[in-house]
C-alpha cells in the first residue's frame, strides 16, 4: 500500500519536473506574466486588475493569438510590497520563462521589480504605478524595458489647465497643501500650463493638513475675483474647503484631481466644480462604452448586476493591450525588440489614445467629471 | 564638571536674566506686529475687516472650549485634557442630531405656522441644547469614574489620567461601533445665506452671485457662532456672579477646606463646573462643526489645544480671561493666515503666548500666584 503511494507519488514529482518543461520547450503559447496584488493590504486591486487583463487576453485569443500562437497568462500574486513582488517575479521570469510581465499595481512594489526586468531583458507594464521613479532611474535615465499605462500626477495639472482655458477662463487661484508631493505637483503643473495657454494665476496659498479653517485663503480668493479656484487635494479638504467658500461668497469654480474621486465627495459643498480622472464610465466614445458591455457580460456584481469596471480593470485592459499589441507589432517574441516597439507605439485604448513619451510615460487623454446637481457626470474628454 | 559651575554667567544667560531686555524685545515686536497691521489695513481696509470678521468667528468658538479648561483649572487646578474630545463627543452628537433624527427641522414639522426664521432658530437651539446636554453628563460621569477617585492623589496623576480619558475618547469614537475612523460630511443644520454690508445698508446676497467691490460679507453662521456665543458667556457670567451655586464655585476655588467647613458641597461643587464647563465645550461643538462641516474622532486635539492656549494666555482660571485670551488667538490665526502665510499661523499665535508669558507670567488676566499651604 504504502509502496504503491510511493511509487505514485514519485511519479507525479518527476512529471511535475519534466511537463512545464515540455510546454516551455513546445513553442506553441506566448506567455504573458500578470503580477497584481490578490492578498494583502490592497486585494480589490488586485482582483480588479486580473479581469481587465483577462479580458484582454481573452479577446487576442478568441482572434486567434498572436503571431499566430495563443495568449497564456500566468498569474502570481505580488501583495502590493517589495519582497513579495521581487520573489513573484523572479518566478514567472526564471520558472514560468515569462518575457511579458503586466504588473505590479502599486508603485512601492512595481520599482523593484523594474530592477530586476531591465536586468533581464523582460518587458514590464504597471497599469497604475503613477510614481515618477517606476520608468525611470534615480539618475533620470530612462529604464529601457519599463513601461507604465497611465499619466503621472503631474498630467492632471496639464489637463484641468486646458480644461479651464477650453472653457474661456483667464484667471485662477491655486491653492495646495505644501506637505503633500502630490498635490504640490499637480498645483506646479496647472500653474505652468495654465500660464502656458495665456491664462493668469492671480493668487497662490499654501496651507498645511491639519487646517480646518481656510477663511483668511477664502477671503483672499473672494477679493481676487479668480474665475477658477484649483484645489488639487483629497476630498476630506475639498469639502471643508467647499463648504467655507459658499460663506465667504466665493464663486469661482473650483477644480481639482483624482483625489476628489471617491464617494464620500461632498457633492453639495463641490457643487459646480470639475475634476480630472484617467477614465468615466459616463464617457460616450464608443470604445468605452463597448468596453462596459463587455465588462458587464464577463463579471457580475453582488447583486447579479453586470459589473462596472473601475479604473484599474481599464487601464489593466488597456496596458494588456498594449503589451500584446507591441508583440504583434514587432512580429517577434524577441524582448529587446518589443520594448522598442512598445515605445513607438500609437494605440486607441479605453482611456484614451496612448503613444508613450521619451521617459515610457504614457502621453494620452484624460476625462473632466463635473458635478451638477448633486451628481458626478462626465465632462469632456482632453485629448493631451 | 566643577569649572563649567564656576564659570561666570554667559552672554545668553545675562540676557535672559535682565528682564529689561525682554520687554525692550517685547515691546519691539508689539510695534513691529501694530506697524504691519496698520500697513495691511491702509492696503485694503474691506478685506482687513473681513479677515478680523473670520478671526471673530474662530476666537468665539475658541473661547467657549477655553473656558471649560479655565473653569476647572480654577477649581481643581486640572489640566483636563479630555476637554478638546468632549467637544469632538458634542460636534458627533449635533451631526446625529441632524444627520439622523432631523432634530432641526421638528419646529416646522410640529408648528408648520411659525415664522421660518423662528423654526429654525428653536431648531438649531434644540440642536445645541441636546449636545450640551451630553456634553455635560458625559464629563460629569468622566469625573465620578476617574477624576475624582484621585481628588488626594499627586496633581501628576489626575493629569496623566485626564490623557487616559483622552485617548479613550479618541480611539474609542474610531471604533466602527461609535463614530468611525472616517471623515464625515456634516449637515448643517440651516442653508448658508451671505449678506453684503456696505454703506448703502445690509442685502442678502444671492447664492452663486460675487460680492460688489468694496463690501464686507457676513454670513448668518458667523452670526450665528458670535450670538450663541455671546449669549452662552453672559448666561454664564450671571450664573457665576449672582447665584448661590456660582458663588459656591467662587468659594471652593478661592479654598477648598475652608468652602467645606462653611457647609458647601466640595464634590458636588466640582461636579457641576466640569458638567457646565463640558456644556459649554459640547455648543463650541456644534458651532465649530457648522462652521468648518466635517467632524472625525480626533477634531478635538487642535482646537482643543489652541483653546487651552487661549485660557493660559488670558490667564488660567479667569473667565474673562478665556475670553480675550481666545479672541487674541481667533484674531492672530486669521490674520497671520491673511498677511504673513496659512503655515505660520500656529508659530504666530503661540509665540504670542509665550512672549505674554516672558512678561506676564500667570497671563493678562491671571491673579499673581499665592502660595497655598
Amino acid at each position: 500500500m504504502s509502496k504503491r503511494l510511493f511509487v505514485i507519488l514519485s511519479l507525479v514529482i518527476i512529471a511535475s519536473f519534466i511537463l512545464p518543461a515540455c510546454g516551455g520547450g513546445g513553442s506553441s503559447t506566448i506567455k504573458v506574466g500578470l503580477l497584481a496584488p490578490l492578498s494583502g493590504a490592497v486585494p480589490t486591486f488586485g482582483i480588479s486588475t486580473q479581469q481587465g487583463v483577462e479580458i484582454a487576453v481573452k479577446e487576442w485569443n478568441d482572434k486567434g493569438g498572436v503571431l499566430g500562437k495563443k495568449i497564456e497568462l500566468v498569474v502570481a500574486d505580488s501583495q502590493c510590497s517589495a519582497d513579495p513582488a521581487v520573489n513573484a517575479a523572479n518566478k514567472l521570469i526564471d520558472q514560468d520563462k515569462v518575457k511579458f510581465i503586466v504588473g505590479e499595481v502599486c508603485s512601492s512594489a512595481s520599482i523593484p521589480v523594474s530592477e530586476i526586468v531591465n536586468q533581464k531583458k523582460v518587458v514590464q507594464i504597471s497599469p497604475t504605478s503613477t510614481n515618477a521613479g517606476v520608468t525611470v532611474d534615480k539618475d533620470g535615465k530612462v529604464k529601457p524595458f519599463t513601461f507604465r499605462a497611465c499619466f503621472i500626477d503631474p498630467f492632471q495639472g496639464l489637463v484641468m489647465a486646458k480644461f479651464a482655458a477650453g472653457k474661456g477662463f483667464k484667471t485662477a487661484f491655486v491653492m495646495y497643501d505644501q506637505g503633500n508631493d502630490y498635490t504640490v505637483g499637480l498645483a506646479e503643473a496647472f500653474e505652468k500650463s495654465f500660464t502656458e495657454l495665456g491664462g493668469q494665476v492671480i493668487g497662490k496659498e499654501t496651507y498645511i493638513k491639519e487646517d480646518t479653517d481656510f477663511s483668511a485663503i477664502l477671503t483672499k480668493v473672494a477679493d481676487s475675483k479668480a474665475e477658477v479656484l484649483y484645489l488639487p487635494d483629497y476630498y476630506n479638504i475639498v469639502n471643508l474647503v467647499g463648504a467655507q467658500a459658499k460663506d465667504k461668497g466665493v464663486t469661482a469654480v473650483m477644480m481639482g484631481g483624482d483625489g476628489w474621486d471617491s464617494a464620500d465627495l461632498d457633492v453639495k459643498a463641490s457643487e459646480g466644480g470639475f475634476y480630472s480622472n484617467h477614465y468615466d464610465p459616463g464617457d460616450t466614445r464608443p470604445i468605452v462604452v463597448e468596453w462596459l458591455k463587455k465588462f458587464g457580460a464577463a463579471y457580475k456584481d453582488d447583486q447579479g448586476q453586470p459589473k462596472v469596471p473601475d479604473a484599474l480593470s481599464t487601464l489593466a485592459y488597456d496596458a494588456a493591450n498594449l503589451l500584446i499589441a507591441a508583440i504583434q507589432k514587432a512580429g517577434t517574441e524577441d524582448s529587446t525588440k518589443v520594448a522598442e516597439a512598445l515605445a513607438a507605439i500609437s494605440w486607441e485604448g479605453v482611456s484614451g489614445t496612448i503613444t508613450f513619451d521619451a521617459l515610457h510615460n504614457p502621453i494620452k487623454g484624460a476625462v473632466v467629471i463635473g458635478v451638477a446637481g448633486g451628481n458626478k457626470t462626465f465632462a469632456e474628454a482632453i485629448a493631451p | 564638571m566643577n569649572a563649567a559651575i564656576n564659570q561666570k554667567p554667559s552672554l545668553l544667560e545675562t540676557i535672559i536674566r535682565k528682564r529689561w531686555l525682554g520687554k525692550g524685545f517685547l515691546l519691539a515686536i508689539a510695534i513691529l506686529a501694530l506697524w504691519k497691521l496698520t500697513i495691511s489695513f491702509l492696503a485694503g481696509p474691506t478685506i482687513f475687516m473681513q479677515q478680523v470678521i473670520n478671526g471673530f468667528q474662530l476666537g468665539f468658538v475658541y473661547a467657549l472650549i477655553a473656558l471649560g479648561y479655565t473653569m476647572v483649572y480654577g477649581i481643581v487646578r486640572l489640566i483636563n485634557f479630555a476637554h478638546g474630545d468632549v467637544f469632538m463627543v458634542g460636534a458627533f452628537v449635533s451631526y446625529y442630531a441632524i444627520a439622523d433624527l432631523g432634530l432641526n427641522t421638528w419646529p416646522a414639522k410640529v408648528m408648520p405656522g411659525l415664522p421660518s426664521w423662528l423654526s429654525t432658530a428653536i431648531g438649531v437651539i434644540s440642536v445645541v441644547l441636546l449636545s450640551m446636554v451630553s456634553c455635560a453628563f458625559l464629563a460629569y460621569t468622566i469625573e465620578r469614574i476617574a477624576y475624582k477617585p484621585l481628588r488626594n492623589a499627586p496633581r501628576i496623576s489626575a493629569l496623566i489620567t485626564a490623557i487616559g480619558v483622552s485617548f479613550f475618547l479618541e480611539y474609542f469614537g474610531a471604533l466602527p461601533i461609535a463614530f468611525g475612523p472616517n471623515f464625515v460630511t456634516y449637515q448643517r443644520p440651516f442653508e448658508v445665506v451671505n449678506w453684503v454690508i456696505s454703506t448703502s445698508g445690509i442685502v442678502a446676497l444671492e447664492p452663486g452671485v460675487a460680492p460688489p467691490d468694496n463690501t464686507l460679507i457676513i454670513s448668518n453662521i458667523s452670526l450665528y457662532i458670535i450670538i450663541i456665543s455671546l449669549l452662552l458667556l453672559f448666561i454664564l457670567n450671571f450664573f457665576v456672579r449672582r447665584t448661590r451655586v456660582g458663588k459656591a464655585m467662587r468659594a471652593t476655588a478661592y479654598d477648598k477646606p475652608t468652602s467645606r467647613l462653611m457647609g458647601i458641597n466640595v464634590d458636588g461643587i466640582i461636579s457641576v463646573t466640569f458638567a457646565i464647563g463640558a456644556a459649554l465645550a459640547g455648543a463650541a461643538g456644534v458651532l465649530y462643526a457648522t462652521a468648518f462641516p466635517q467632524v472625525y474622532f480626533a477634531m478635538g486635539i487642535i482646537p482643543g489645544l489652541k483653546a487651552f492656549v487661549a485660557a493660559v494666555l488670558g490667564g488660567i482660571g479667569s473667565i474673562p480671561g478665556a475670553l480675550v485670551g481666545a479672541l487674541i488667538i481667533g484674531e492672530a490665526e486669521v490674520l497671520s493666515a491673511a498677511y504673513i502665510s496659512t503655515p505660520m499661523r500656529d508659530a504666530v499665535a503661540f509665540s504670542i503666548l509665550v512672549l505674554v508669558l516672558l512678561v506676564r507670567p500667570t497671563g493678562i488676566f491671571g491673579e499673581p500666584s499665592r502660595e497655598k499651604a
